[in-house]
C-alpha cells in the first residue's frame, strides 16, 4: 500500500508540473494582454501603460515569466490578480471556494442519495414501471441543456410561484442594516453543515451496531432532529438567523437545478452495477434462505453495488469548476466558475492560471482519494 | 466429402460474409427492438433528420400561402431567412407565434421556426463529426496501446491522464479567444480533446481482453504483421463498444457547442445555442419576461435536450447489445 501510494504521489507531482506548464503556455498564447484594455482610454497615456506593463512584469520575455511563475508556484504562491489588483490569487480562490464547494457538495450529496435509492429500486424491479420512468426521466434530465433547466427553474419558482429569490448570493435589502460580512455568516453556515454531516456519520455508525430496524431508525432520525434544532436555536439566539436564512434561500434554486441535472448519473451507475450484483450466487442464497425481499435488496445486493458509486462520488467532486461555470453564471452565484468567466473576459491571466491549476490539484487529489478508498472498501483489491 | 467442398467453393466469400452479417444484424435488431427507450431515441433522431432535411420547403410553402399578394416585400426582406430575415409587416419584434410565424419572431424580426430548422442539420454534422473523430482516435490508440504495451501504452495513458485533468468547457472557452471556433473547427477540437481522454482508457481495457484470446496468437503464428492484427482482429472486436461511445459522444459534442454558443464564445452564425444566446443577450430572459417571451428559448432548448437525450437513449439501447451482462437473460 505504501509503495503504491508513494508511486502515485510521484506520478501526481509530475502530472501536475506538466499540467501547469501546458496551462501557462496556453494562457500565454492568448492574444492581447490585460493592459490592452486601456488602449482606448484617453486618460491613460502610453507612459502610464508602459509603467503598468512593467509593474505587472509583462515587459519581460514570456520564458522568463514562466520561470518566475514556476518558482513562485513551488513556493505555493499563485501570484497577484490583475483585475482585483492588490489581492492575491490564492486569497481570491479561497474566498470563493467555500461557496462553490458548499453548492456542489450539497447538490452532489442529495443527487447521490436520490440516485442510490432510485437505482437500487429500479434494478430490483427491472422492467417495471418504476424502472422505466426513472430511467427515462433521469436520462432526459441528464442530457438536458443546463441553461434551459436553470431558466425554467427561475421562471417557475421565482416568477410564477414567487417563493424563491431569482439569483445572486444575498438580498441587499436584508443586509442593509448590519455591518456583518456575508462571507463570515456563510463560513459559519458551512461549519454548521459540516458538523451536521459528522453527527450524521457518527449516528449511522452507531445505528449499525443496533439490532432492530426500529432502533436504527430512531437513532438516525433523532440525531438529525436534535442537531437541526440545536443549530436553529443557536442561529436565532445570536440574531444571525435571518441572514443565514437569506443565504440558504438563495442556495435552493442552484442546488435544485444541479441535483435534477446530475442525479441520473449516479442512478444509472447504481442500476447497472446492481443488475450485475443481483446475479451473484450470494443473492440467490439469501433469497433461498427465505430472507425478506427488502433485506436481500438493501443488505446483500445494494451494499455490494455501492462501491463504484462511492468512487464516482469522490471523482465527481473534482469536477466542480467545469460544471460550475454554467450554473454559477445562470444564478449569478459568486463562486469559482463565475470567477473564471470574469477572469477570461478581463484577461486576468494569473487568476485564470490559478483557477485552472487549483482545479487540477483538486481533481488529482480526488483521484488519489478514490484509489485509496477503493482499496479500503473492497477487501479484494490490494495494491 | 467432395460434394461438400464443392458447395463451399460455389458460394463466394463476400456472400457468406454478407449472410453472416445479416444474421448477426437480425439477432441484434431483435435485441434492440425489445428496448423501447432505444426505439424512442432512434425515432426522435429520424424525426430531427427529416425536420432538418425539409427545411428548404418551409419558406416556399409560407411564401405561397401568406405572401402571395406581397411578393415584392418578400423578395426584399426574405422573412424566412434564418440569418438576415426580417418581417416588415409586424411592428414590434419579438412577436408571439402566429399563423405567419408558427414559432414567433426573435428580437431582430427573424422567424424562430426557420432558425430552428436551419440549425438542425448543422447540429447533426457537428455532433457526428466530433464523435467520429473521437472514436477513430480512441479506437486506434486504445487498440495499439493494448497490443504493444510498454512505452506506447505508458505514453498514451499518461497523456489521457493529462487531458482528463483539463475541464473541457473551460479550455474551449480559452481556445475561443485565439481560434475562431467555426462549426467544423469546433467539431474537430471537441473530437480531438475527447479522443485522447477517457475513451482511450475504456477502449484499451476492452482491447486487453481481446488481446489474450487464442485467435490473436494464431494470427501471430501464421506470420501476420502487427498492423494487420490490430486492424483486422483487435479493432473489429472492440468496434461495438466504440460505436456505443460514439453515440454518447454525440450528446456531449452537441451540448458543448450549445453551451459555447449560449455564452457567445463560438463563431457560429446560427445554431440552437445562438438562438438562446440571442434571447439572453437582448434581455428577454430576465424576471417575468422569461414566461412572456417563451418562444425565444423553449423551442431551441427543447430541441437541444431532445436530440441529446435521443442519442443517449440510443447509446443505452446499444449498450445492452454490446454488454451482455446487462441483458435480461
Amino acid at each position: 500500500m505504501l509503495k503504491f501510494l508513494s508511486k502515485r504521489i510521484v506520478q501526481i507531482v509530475i502530472l501536475l508540473f506538466i499540467y501547469v506548464t501546458i496551462v501557462y503556455w496556453l494562457m500565454e498564447a492568448m492574444p492581447g494582454s490585460f493592459t490592452d484594455k486601456y488602449l482606448m482610454n484617453p486618460k491613460i497615456t502610453p507612459e502610464i501603460r508602459q509603467n503598468l506593463e512593467k509593474q505587472f512584469g509583462l515587459d519581460k520575455p514570456a520564458f522568463t515569466r514562466y520561470l518566475y511563475y514556476m518558482k513562485n508556484f513551488l513556493k505555493l504562491d499563485l501570484g497577484i490578480s490583475f483585475s482585483h489588483f492588490p489581492k492575491k490569487v490564492s486569497s481570491l480562490i479561497f474566498e470563493r471556494l467555500p461557496r462553490t464547494v458548499f453548492l456542489f457538495v450539497t447538490a452532489t450529496l442529495v443527487s447521490y442519495i436520490l440516485g442510490y435509492n432510485l437505482g437500487k429500486r429500479a434494478a430490483w424491479r427491472r422492467g417495471k414501471i418504476l424502472d422505466k420512468t426513472a430511467t427515462f426521466v433521469g436520462i432526459v434530465f441528464w442530457t438536458i441543456f443546463l441553461p434551459l433547466l436553470a431558466i425554467f427553474n427561475i421562471w417557475l419558482f421565482g416568477v410564477i410561484l414567487k417563493i424563491l429569490p431569482l439569483n445572486q448570493f444575498i438580498n441587499p435589502n436584508v443586509w442593509r442594516g448590519t455591518d456583518l460580512s456575508a462571507q463570515n455568516v456563510f463560513l459559519n453556515l458551512l461549519l454548521n453543515a459540516f458538523i451536521f454531516l459528522v453527527v450524521m456519520m457518527i449516528s449511522l455508525i452507531f445505528a449499525q451496531r443496533v439490532k432492530t430496524v426500529a432502533a436504527k431508525r430512531t437513532i438516525v432520525l433523532s440525531s438529525a432532529v436534535v442537531t437541526l434544532t440545536v443549530s436553529i436555536i443557536l442561529w436565532t439566539s445570536t440574531g444571525l438567523g435571518i441572514y443565514a436564512l437569506d443565504i440558504i434561500l438563495h442556495m435552493v434554486l442552484p442546488v435544485l437545478t444541479l441535483t435534477l441535472y446530475s442525479f441520473a448519473g449516479s442512478m444509472l451507475v447504481m442500476r447497472d452495477t446492481m443488475l450485475e450484483v443481483v446475479r451473484e450466487d450470494y443473492v440467490v442464497t439469501a433469497k433461498a434462505k427465505g430472507l425478506p425481499d427488502r433485506v436481500v435488496r438493501d443488505k446483500h445486493a445494494a451494499r455490494n453495488a455501492l462501491l463504484p458509486l462511492i468512487t464516482n462520488f469522490v471523482i465527481s467532486l473534482g469536477f466542480t469548476l467545469g460544471g460550475g461555470i454554467i450554473t454559477e453564471t445562470m444564478f449569478s452565484w459568486p463562486g469559482l466558475g463565475r470567477a473564471y468567466l470574469e477572469a477570461l473576459n478581463s484577461q486576468d491571466t494569473p487568476l485564470l492560471i490559478g483557477l485552472l491549476v487549483f482545479t487540477g490539484i483538486f481533481v488529482l487529489l480526488a483521484h488519489l482519494i478514490a484509489d485509496v478508498l477503493y482499496a479500503f472498501l473492497d477487501p479484494r483489491i490490494r495494491y | 466429402m467432395t460434394e461438400r467442398s464443392e458447395t463451399i467453393v460455389q458460394e463466394s466469400l463476400w456472400k457468406i460474409r454478407l449472410k453472416l452479417w445479416l444474421k448477426e444484424f437480425k439477432r441484434n435488431w431483435a435485441l434492440f427492438r425489445e428496448r423501447k427507450i432505444a426505439i424512442f431515441g432512434l425515432s426522435v433522431i429520424i424525426f430531427f433528420a427529416v425536420f432538418g432535411i425539409i427545411y428548404p420547403l418551409y419558406p416556399t410553402i409560407m411564401k405561397n400561402v401568406f405572401w402571395k399578394d406581397d411578393i415584392i416585400s418578400y423578395e426584399t426582406f426574405t422573412p424566412y431567412d434564418p440569418i438576415i430575415g426580417f418581417d416588415p409587416n409586424i411592428f414590434d419584434h419579438p412577436s408571439p407565434p402566429s399563423l405567419v410565424h408558427p414559432l414567433g419572431t426573435d428580437p431582430l424580426g427573424r422567424d424562430v421556426l426557420s432558425m430552428v430548422m436551419y440549425s438542425t442539420p448543422r447540429e447533426f454534422v457537428l455532433g457526428i463529426t466530433a464523435a467520429l473523430i473521437t472514436v477513430v482516435i480512441g479506437t486506434i490508440i486504445g487498440a495499439s496501446s493494448a497490443y504493444y504495451g510498454g512505452v506506447v501504452d505508458t505514453f498514451f495513458m499518461r497523456l489521457a491522464d493529462i487531458v482528463m485533468l483539463f475541464p473541457s468547457l473551460a479550455i474551449l472557452m480559452v481556445l475561443s479567444a485565439f481560434i475562431e471556433l467555426s462549426l467544423f473547427r469546433l467539431a474537430l477540437i471537441i473530437g480531438i480533446l475527447a479522443g485522447f481522454g477517457s475513451i482511450t482508457i475504456v477502449l484499451k481495457a476492452q482491447a486487453l481482453t481481446v488481446k489474450v484470446r487464442p485467435f490473436i496468437e494464431a494470427a501471430k503464428s501464421t506470420g501476420a504483421s502487427d498492423a494487420y492484427i490490430i486492424l483486422k482482429h483487435i479493432i473489429p472486436n472492440i468496434l461495438p463498444l466504440s460505436f456505443l461511445y460514439m453515440m454518447l459522444n454525440v450528446t456531449g459534442a452537441i451540448f458543448t457547442e450549445a453551451v459555447l454558443s449560449f455564452l457567445g464564445l463560438a463563431n457560429i452564425r446560427m445554431s440552437w445555442g445562438v438562438i438562446i444566446h440571442m434571447a439572453e443577450s437582448s434581455g428577454y430572459l430576465m424576471g417575468s419576461s422569461i414566461g412572456t417571451y417563451w418562444w425565444l428559448w423553449v423551442p431551441a432548448g427543447a430541441c437541444i435536450t431532445l436530440l441529446c437525450s435521443a442519442f443517449y437513449f440510443l447509446g443505452r439501447g446499444l449498450e445492452e447489445i454490446v454488454n451482455p451482462r446487462l441483458r435480461k437473460r
